[in-house]
């Protein structure tokens, strides 16, 4: 799950991080409320889930109220690499002296976090890193072990940060490490840290991504689901808990695991067609799963026949079958199934689709050719 | 051969008496696997179909010698089996359990490496292991596999090995041990510890390697192909078509940064030798042409 800018500096507050104070705002009239209230000059940023703010005119200073007024009216409906901008962020503008990077992250080859810390921040890290690698710091921290002030201190010391920054960053750095670990985070990303003419060092903006399987431990994290960036149909899938992924074509895929779903829209691409949508049912999916997930490829009005490829391990063939045949009573599908099972209980799966079947519902032997028909129908 | 498991590796089950453990177990059990014992700490002394339940791991163990576990609890009390297995002794844990998150899947994994080197754990978020024949650990369906070599088969995605193994049957094609590493983004056991152990395994002739999008586990398997192995090896990468930044189900496929596409992986397996087919039933094709050149 991936955070606003202003919900990842609400997160690292919390950790007393040194961040400015600020408010977001849906509308320009709440926009000019909070700069009245924190006092100008403020910046005017936007709220939204993708990089290159500043370049696409997301991000504004704002010496007075009417610069308040007119960036807010620009940015807010703003669309930034295809992402509508719905809130900005009002803070209060920080003088900047020095610009730098940290950020930590799981390192999955090493398996170890990966901290990185840079004195070249402000811009993007990956330019950092092909065009002066020597820049960035890199510190592998075990989890069992953590990281102490003393492997911080070195670290930082590895980065070249000058002397006014090296107490500031310390502290800030072993904060960011017990936010992302006590968060459970993918990722962690501070880019500018600032130094200020006052010596201070201030987190200016904030990357969080969450891991979304650790909301069992982490239940105020429903109120950031709830702000991911999702079209209609990924909505109406994730309100099913279904792994979903929207894509524009014609075939609707169902599928149950990860890899065998990703391997379905592959194949319909290979016969020729176009999948519609990337799809998991999960593993141990039931009779009410399957017919959740045909209603919402059902829902979409580009779907013009509907593949199910199910190998059965966890997911008992029997289930899908049942929930093939309760969906079609549920709800009517305007599409024609292709079906392919396989696996654990496959036949008593069969078995219960056989005399089911018709025109508007087929099994096939293989994936192969089941994709191939699934494709012919969509055509 | 196979590899890690056999008909002689006896199993505890951590979680025997839950929904999903008690069915897997069972029909683990039926296969021929030896299932010794399952453990939940408040009802030691009953049984699951006369399998018995005790407190612990640790007592389980001293029961019945067994020295591997399989552990279907929920993603909360993912990481304490695993170290409670450990901590027994356990040489081979088997997490099936899918949504364990990522801090504790690499604490778990670091805590074995230094305190419990001789544990092996594979998964989590996997399907388990199968020697056809033999032993039956985790959640494949047994019948889709047949049983004898020459093919060993490691896996990232669990309905893929069942492909995997379904597409080598049909291909009348045995399998010595079929691995499913799982899909996550530490996972306990990687493709380059199947590999090796293949290599080494005398009745395994050729690999079958299953991967897909995310990550750099298949870019390291084939520098190590390339540089360890002598044995032949197939390959499909799922994900060919993934868009970017989306993560494809598996909290470990995901392309970002242009990295850990498909066709990099591809590119970097064929360069190492390795045919790669272009969707599973290629991949199978492929290994038959490779069984029957051997």
């Amino acid at each position: 799950m991936d955070l606003f800018e202003y919900q990842g500096k609400q997160f690292f507050a919390q950790y007393g991080m040194p961040v400015s104070p600020g408010q977001v705002a849906f509308t320009v009239d709440e926009a000019v409320v909070a700069a009245e209230e924190l006092g100008t000059p403020v910046m005017v940023k936007a709220q939204v889930h993708t990089g290159g703010r500043g370049k696409a005119g997301g991000v504004k200073f704002a010496a007075d109220i009417d610069a308040v007024r007119e960036h807010a009216t620009n940015i807010l409906g703003l669309d930034i690499n295809g992402h509508l901008v719905k809130r900005v962020w009002i803070e209060k503008a920080s003088d900047i002296a020095e610009e730098y990077y940290a950020s930590f992250t799981l390192d999955r080859s090493a398996k170890k976090h990966l901290g990185m810390l840079s004195k070249e921040g402000g811009v993007e890290i990956e330019t950092v890193a092909e065009e002066n690698p020597d820049a960035i710091a890199k510190i592998w921290v075990d989890p069992v072990v953590g990281i102490d002030e003393a492997t911080t201190r070195a670290w930082v010391a590895a980065a070249n940060l000058p002397a006014a920054a090296v107490e500031g960053a310390v502290d800030t750095l072993q904060k960011l490490y017990t936010a992302y670990t006590d968060g459970d985070c993918d990722l962690v990303e501070i880019n500018p840290l600032i130094l200020t003419p006052e010596g201070k060092v201030h987190v200016l903006d904030a990357k969080v991504t969450l891991d979304g399987n650790s909301t069992f431990r982490h239940e105020d994290y429903t109120q950031f689901d709830e702000t991911q960036p999702r079209d209609d149909r990924e909505q109406a899938a994730h309100a099913k808990g279904l792994q979903y992924v929207g894509l524009d074509g014609s075939v609707g895929v169902i599928a149950n695991g990860a890899g065998l779903a990703m391997s379905t829209v592959d194949v319909v691409n290979q016969v020729g067609g176009s999948p519609a949508n990337f799809l998991d049912i999960g593993g141990g999916a039931n009779a009410d799963v399957m017919a959740g997930a045909m209603e919402v490829i059902n829902n979409d009005p580009n779907v013009k026949s509907i593949f199910i490829n199910i190998f059965g391990g966890i997911t008992r063939g029997e289930e899908v079958a049942n929930g093939i045949l309760e969906a079609m009573q549920r709800v009517e599908i305007d599409s024609p199934i292709v079906i392919r099972l396989d696996g654990t209980n496959a036949e008593e799966g069969r078995a219960i689709l056989a005399p089911n079947l018709s025109d508007t519902l087929m099994m096939e032997e293989t994936m192969l050719d089941a994709a191939r028909k699934a494709v012919e129908l969509a055509s | 051969m196979s590899i890690f498991v056999d008909e002689n590796t006896k199993v505890i089950y951590q979680g025997l008496t839950g929904s999903q453990g008690s069915y897997y177990g069972g029909l683990n059990r039926a296969y021929g696997t030896q299932v010794a014992a399952g453990t939940h700490p408040k009802k030691a002394g009953t049984d699951v179909d006369g399998v018995p339940i005790y407190a612990s791991v640790a007592e389980a163990k001293e029961a019945t010698g067994a020295t591997a576990s399989c552990i279907f609890i929920p993603a909360p009390g993912v990481q304490g089996a695993v170290l409670e297995a450990a901590e027994a002794g356990i040489e081979f844990i088997v997490s099936i359990t899918e949504g364990v998150p990522a801090h504790d899947e690499a604490y778990f994994f670091n805590k074995l490496k230094s305190d419990f080197p001789n544990t092996r754990l594979l998964g989590p978020n996997c399907p388990g292991i199968i020697s056809p024949g033999k032993a039956n650990i985790g959640i494949t369906a047994g019948h889709i596999a047949k049983a004898g070599g020459p093919v060993g088969i490691v896996s990232r995605s669990g309905t893929l090995t069942y492909q995997a193994l379904y597409e080598l049957k049909q291909k009348d094609i045995g399998v010595t041990t079929c691995v499913g590493i799982g899909g996550d983004p530490v996972p306990g056991t990687s493709f380059i510890d199947c590999l090796e152990a293949f290599e080494a395994d005398p009745e395994t002739k050729a690999v079958m390697m299953i991967g897909e999008i995310g990550g750099s586990a298949e870019e390291e398997a084939a520098a190590f192909i390339k540089n360890h192995m002598s044995k032949p090896v197939s390959s499909y990468i799922a994900g060919v078509t993934a868009p970017p930044g989306k993560k494809m189900g598996h909290a470990g496929a995901i392309v970002s940064g242009g990295k850990g596409t498909a066709a990099a992986k591809m590119e970097a397996l064929e360069d190492a030798g390795v045919r790669v087919g272009q969707n599973p039933t290629e991949a199978g094709e492929l290994m038959a042409e490779i069984v029957a050149a051997l």
